[in-house]
């Protein structure tokens, strides 16, 4: 084939630039046609983390590793949380993977939009692969750290089960909660820089409605639904009951959980693209 | 005539100016209402206190506009560009030139209006878009790459060549934070060169870096255009406006006064130009003008044009001493800077540039003082005609302007008395040092 030939054969893209018109103006085929532009964002997350630091992906292991140490000396040994037979370390070092990373991505995506202002007022791309790949990225750090399971679990003589082939689903689960509060706070974060000083203690409050320190049987069993909503009781739970087969199967608690994270994902999407059209004059 | 690819159809856009700050707090949007009178208090108060660079900003025509809180950057502009074309954006600062790139980029919205663009767009509306200081000259450049549009197996394809443009091989594995400034900019370069998109769209990016540099750039924008490619070149360098641009569009005040050839649009935006210079006194007040970009941190408040003598006037003879008087103003305490005045022509020819650090130590003014800094060249050699003077305080670091004008005002030329004997008319150029010509 001629160049020619190739240059025609190539459809040439009509761009129609007009006013934003409506609320409703999805263009999630974009983050495919820019799926390049997203793996180099992912890689380029990975790649500036840890420079200059000592330790390097080490913080990954270290942080929830030290947590874990905490809460089973004081919420175990001391408080006697019921951890169902589980070894206390296990027990809660199940549920700070899935935490972690999920209180990590959420800071990041939370930030992305701002932290990269520079680039979104100088060319166009859908911005909403900032805090995408700000969620994807923080997965490394999550597989880093779930080797140190591996090993304490091996320590522990607990065989892996079949319940661990959930852990995908629940894994999936915490990513779309962790991209969905995201999106919200993202773009809020592009309005109104208080946010920033927020989310330390929204993160931390959100902890605490979250069985991590605590396993949900402690919740009542007819208000299991109700705490069901917030996403991550789903996820924590689901976690250690594919890890340690203590807590809760998949059950109400989930079923409500994807239903809370669906809510939070529409939502989030819709805001994020409203804020997309305009993001670049007020940020 | 070639097919139209880019088509812009009574396109508008309004920004919000009624909060100073650069983003909302949230108590800002809650009490705006109560904001208002304070806003004006201050104002006043800053007025009252005599501060007189701070109260610039409050002060502009563009003021009066902005009562309302919103201001028009674009008014229902319209004209289309064909396959192939090269066409240069000209008018003056704050015309709308960057916000109507910014609009064909896709980067912000319209208000009213629509444009069609036909193709692929990349556009460049500064250089080093996306780099990571803490990145490798290597992984910079794919990563800027990526960010201007190019695919992964494009930057592979291309890398030696950019690598080879850029001039930087030897630092390739070498974090970005510890290139200098120079190096920086030409890597940055060398990638945004390398964009292949069926339209490209520049903003001035040509006004950073050293002359060598800018050469290089200007020649490859020339091959680029040659290259069938079509794109819309935003610049204050007329000289490169002619030489790169077929078409040109002239924004005034976010409208479009003319659309033609460059050269049209060129003599046209020059003309009015020079219609608004103070060129009879030769003092240039610059403390209230709104035409000027830059940090700010450190600001002309005046400009004197002076032969000799103790008058400053507008119309120097050919061959007498001319002499500019700078009055700066420091708000922040800044590094080392060039300050530079520039010569010229009606056309746009840019004539020659001065720095003081041509015979001056670089020195650091601390935030709060003023200063005053004299120009002098011993004998004008300018021929006899109509000129502009161009004035800029430039971070010679990173490069970046505290503050620029495209144009402080006219002066005129004359041949006066003659003193270096009687000036031909008309010979062709704008120079006319003394020459000696002997037979050997």
């Amino acid at each position: 084939m001629t160049e020619l030939a190739v240059l025609q054969a190539r459809a040439v893209p009509l761009t129609v630039i007009t006013p934003p018109r409506s609320w409703v103006e999805l263009h999630l085929d974009e983050v495919w046609t820019y799926r390049e532009l997203l793996y180099f964002f992912v890689w380029r997350d990975l790649k500036v983390r840890y420079k200059q630091t000592v330790i390097g992906a080490g913080w990954a292991v270290i942080q929830p590793a030290f947590t874990m140490i905490v809460f089973s000396l004081f919420f175990g040994v001391l408080a006697k949380i019921p951890s169902g037979g589980v070894p206390y370390p296990v027990f809660y070092y199940s549920a700070l993977l899935p935490w972690m990373y999920f209180a990590n991505a959420l800071t990041q995506a939370t930030g992305s939009v701002v932290e990269n202002q520079r680039m979104i007022t100088k060319v166009y791309f859908p911005k909403i692969l900032l805090p995408v790949s700000s969620v994807l990225s923080g997965l490394v750090d999550l597989g880093i750290a779930f080797l140190l399971l591996v090993g304490m679990m091996f320590w522990y003589g607990m065989p892996p089960t079949a319940a661990m082939l959930w852990l995908p689903v629940f894994l999936l689960l915490a990513v779309a909660t962790a991209l969905a509060a995201g999106l919200w706070l993202a773009a809020l974060n592009a309005l109104y820089r208080d946010v920033r000083y927020a989310i330390p203690f929204f993160v931390q409050f959100w902890m605490f409605a979250s069985p991590v320190a605590y396993p949900s049987s402690l919740v009542p069993e007819n208000w299991r639904w109700l705490y069901g909503l917030n996403p991550m009781a789903g996820v924590i739970e689901g976690f250690r009951w594919a890890l340690t087969g203590q807590g809760q199967p998949p059950g109400v608690l989930m079923a409500a959980s994807a239903l809370g994270v669906a809510a939070l994902m529409l939502g989030g999407l819709l805001y994020f693209q409203r804020m997309e059209g305009t993001v670049a004059d007020v940020v | 005539m070639s097919e139209t690819v880019i088509r812009v159809e009574g396109l508008s856009k309004q920004y919000r100016i009624g909060t100073p700050e650069r983003y909302r707090a949230l108590r800002d949007s809650l009490a705006s209402g109560l904001a208002a009178p304070l806003r004006m208090i201050r104002t006043l108060a800053r007025y009252a206190a005599g501060s007189s660079n701070g109260s610039g900003r409050n002060s502009t025509p563009a003021d009066a506009a902005s009562r309302n809180g919103t201001i028009w950057a674009l008014k229902d502009v319209s004209f289309e560009v064909h396959r192939g074309e090269a066409v240069g954006l000209v008018g003056r600062n704050g015309a709308g030139k960057t916000t109507l790139l910014k609009v064909l980029a896709q980067i912000t919205r319209p208000t009213q209006g629509r444009a069609e663009v036909r193709g692929r767009v990349g556009s460049l509306l500064e250089v080093g878009t996306g780099f990571h200081p803490e990145l490798t000259g290597r992984e910079n450049t794919y990563l800027s790459g990526a960010i201007l549009g190019m695919t992964k197996s494009e930057i592979d394809r291309k890398f030696d060549e950019i690598v080879a443009f850029s001039g930087v091989e030897r630092f390739l594995d070498t974090p970005l934070k510890h290139y200098s400034s120079g190096m920086q900019m030409r890597l940055a370069f060398a990638v945004a060169a390398h964009l292949e998109p069926e339209i490209l769209l520049v903003d001035e990016v040509l006004a950073v870096g050293d002359i060598e540099f800018q050469k290089k750039c200007l020649g490859k924008m020339e091959a680029v255009t040659r290259g069938g490619r079509t794109v819309l070149f935003v610049s204050h360098n007329m000289g490169a406006i002619r030489r790169l641009c077929t078409g040109g569009v002239w924004l005034d005040n976010g409208a479009v006064r003319r659309v033609g050839s460059a050269a049209d649009c060129i003599d046209a935006y020059s003309s009015s130009v020079a219609a608004t210079g103070d060129e009879e006194t030769g003092v240039f007040d610059l403390v209230e003008r709104p035409d000027r970009e830059g940090t700010g941190k450190v600001q002309f408040t005046e400009i004197r044009l002076l032969g000799d003598g103790d008058t400053p006037r507008a119309r120097l003879d050919y061959g007498e001493s001319i002499r500019i008087q700078m009055r700066l103003h420091a708000r922040e305490s800044v590094r080392p800077y060039f300050i530079g005045v520039a010569i010229y022509a009606a056309d746009g020819t840019d004539l020659l540039s001065t720095v003081q650090t041509d015979s001056l130590a670089g020195r650091i003014i601390e935030a709060g003082e003023s200063h005053c800094l004299v120009c002098r060249c011993e004998h004008l050699v300018l021929r006899p005609g109509s000129y502009f003077l161009q004035a800029s305080v430039l971070d010679s670091a990173t490069w970046e302007f505290h503050d620029w004008f495209y144009s402080i005002g006219q002066f005129s030329v004359e041949e006066g008395t003659g003193r270096f004997g009687r000036i031909p008319d008309s010979r062709p150029g704008y120079l006319q040092p003394v020459f000696e010509w002997n037979w050997k």
